[in-house]
């Protein structure tokens, strides 16, 4: 049950978006959401789409998967739509009834706010699938590695997030086990009031924690055999280097975030 | 001279919890091993081979007397750094020493610790990984592997730091027998072909067969010290702490109780069969 649980949601491949330098995708999102939310004509909401499903078709990834993604998010993007439909004030009134007016003006908000939180999961989604998770954090801890400057612990941070990737799947397995191994001892997960059903989990927890700290243990001292000492000093065996193809994802961020500005102060 | 660890007068008590006292595991204990041999050291539950891994390469310091791990004393912390990388460690549950979840970036972590350049650092990690035979699986995530190919992936996070010595602390325990003769082929291996000294701690007396020696811990004590042959002839001695000599010999021993004359050092299966062919014939 719990092993259908996928992590990180990364699609291996070969093409440009993937062979992009994390750092360059980490950028290009940030990037792209305040494009996203400078963007307010149609003409910019156009361009910044077409700019999108042109990256996702390069990436190879299938639609498909993106559709599915946003299954979960379906209550949220319900939930917006209809706040903005009714609560946006405007003069063209459509229909009015029980005292809720929907406007015109109230459409096109709903529209605009669903458009703009499609893309932002979208482009998200784009980085986790062409990104794997090691990756992701290397990229992490090297735009974030200024801050070491002010004593943020940045490697630490990562190797924190590194670990806790790793073993996710090792817990849920045993999270798996320790359950059969309650079942098997007649308890009872399936039925029974919300209450009930919290205080089944006590006796799943307990032990998963208890194993989790004696993991925690034995994965320090494997790690103190194998030298580690914190961040100072470390090398990389994979180092992080951007190539052509990072300046060109460069340029072509920074003409779409040119071209919203634009498109924004001269209202065209 | 050729020691590659050197234990002298140890003693080690686990600290007590509040006001009980501690538990002493070694009063006087004094062993060495030679460089480039592959020793096994057997015991009961209890008798102190986890607590005397851990003294090898600094995790556990004595509380007496002292250990030199390659001339270097391992109660001085400025060589620490030094002696783990000497001396590696392999612990019992592969799942708990895997770091990264790429096999490559968990066989980098520790010659990334060390300074290595990168390209230095690839190097080593493919050797390593070829050593172990999992060269091929260099890009998968390690909770997609079996126990075996789990622990073979951990014995080559150590050697890519290239150690000089290996101390595997029942490496094997929680693997199935396909994954056992897996590891044990590999160690042997790094054993033969490498040079590396290997303490191999184990309660597989099969295992310890393949050893060059055989050193019995028994009470904090060495009970017993020889060849895999030397020792597991003394099978009273055995019995009385415990333990049971391989099957082979057990039934050597057995058939002798009957009123038979078997002799108690043949290890292997076949050894067995051909002496027990030959007697049958007369």
């Amino acid at each position: 049950m719990l092993k259908d649980i996928t992590l990180g949601q990364y699609f291996p491949g070969n093409s440009f978006i993937h062979r992009l330098d994390p750092r360059t995708k980490l950028i290009f999102l940030v990037v792209f959401i305040v494009a996203l939310f400078l963007a307010v004509n149609w003409i910019s909401y156009g361009l910044m789409l077409v700019f999108l499903l042109a990256c996702i078709c390069i990436s190879r990834i299938p639609a498909k998967s993106f559709i599915r993604g946003m299954k979960p998010l379906i209550m949220i993007l319900a939930f917006t739509a209809i706040l903005n439909l009714f609560f946006t004030q405007g003069e063209t009134v459509l229909v009015s009834f029980w005292g809720i007016t929907i406007t015109l003006e109230g459409v096109i908000r709903a529209v605009f706010m669903l458009v703009r939180i499609l893309m932002l999961i979208a482009s998200t989604f784009l980085l986790t699938y062409t990104t794997s998770p090691i990756s992701l954090t290397d990229g992490l801890e090297s735009l974030l590695g200024p801050l070491k400057k002010i004593k943020v612990p940045v490697h630490e941070l990562s190797m924190m997030m590194c670990i806790a990737l790793r073993f996710i799947p090792t817990l849920i397995e045993e999270t798996d086990k320790i359950m059969a191994a309650q079942k098997a001892r007649g308890a009872d997960f399936e039925s029974g009031k919300l209450m009930e059903r919290v205080k089944a989990l006590v006796p799943i927890l307990v032990p998963l924690f208890i194993s989790a700290f004696r993991r925690a243990d034995e994965l320090a001292t494997a790690m103190e055999c194998r030298c580690y000492q914190g961040g100072d000093g470390r090398t990389k065996m994979k180092l992080l280097r951007y190539k052509l193809r990072d300046f060109k994802a460069f340029s072509a961020a920074a003409l779409l975030l040119a071209a919203i500005i634009v498109l924004r102060n001269f209202g065209l | 001279m050729s020691t590659a660890i050197c234990v002298e007068h140890l003693a080690y008590t686990y600290p007590g919890v509040d006001d009980t006292p501690g538990v002493a595991v070694f009063k006087d204990l004094n062993l060495s091993v030679e460089k480039g041999s592959f020793v096994a050291v057997l015991g009961g539950n209890g008798c102190g081979k986890s607590t005397l891994a851990k003294h090898f390469n600094s995790i556990l310091l004595p509380c007496g007397g002292k250990i030199y791990a390659f001339g270097m004393d391992t109660s001085d912390p400025e060589k620490l750094i030094a002696i783990r990388r000497t001396v590696g460690m392999v612990f019992q549950n592969p799942d708990n020493q895997i770091v990264a979840n790429v096999v490559e970036e968990d066989v980098a972590f520790g010659p990334e610790n060390l300074s290595i350049s990168s390209p230095e650092i690839r190097k080593r990690v493919d050797q390593a990984l070829k050593q172990v035979g999992m060269y091929e699986y260099r890009e998968h995530a390690p909770h997609l592997l079996s126990g075996g190919q789990k622990q073979r992936v951990a014995i080559a996070g150590i050697i890519a730091m290239e150690p000089s010595c290996i101390v595997l602390d029942e490496p094997t325990a929680m693997l199935d027998p396909r994954g056992r003769r897996e590891v044990m082929q590999t160690i042997s291996r790094l054993n033969q072909e490498k040079g590396i000294t290997v303490i191999l701690i184990t309660h597989h007396m099969d295992e310890a067969a393949q050893a060059d020696r055989v050193i019995v811990l028994h009470q904090g004590q060495v009970a017993a010290d020889g060849t895999p042959k030397q020792v597991f002839s003394q099978v009273e001695l055995l019995h009385s702490i415990g333990l049971a000599a391989p099957e082979t010999v057990e039934l050597c021993y057995t058939l002798n109780k009957l009123g038979y004359d078997m002799p108690l050092d043949r290890l292997s299966a076949e050894e067995c069969a051909q002496i027990l062919y030959e007697k049958v014939k007369v």
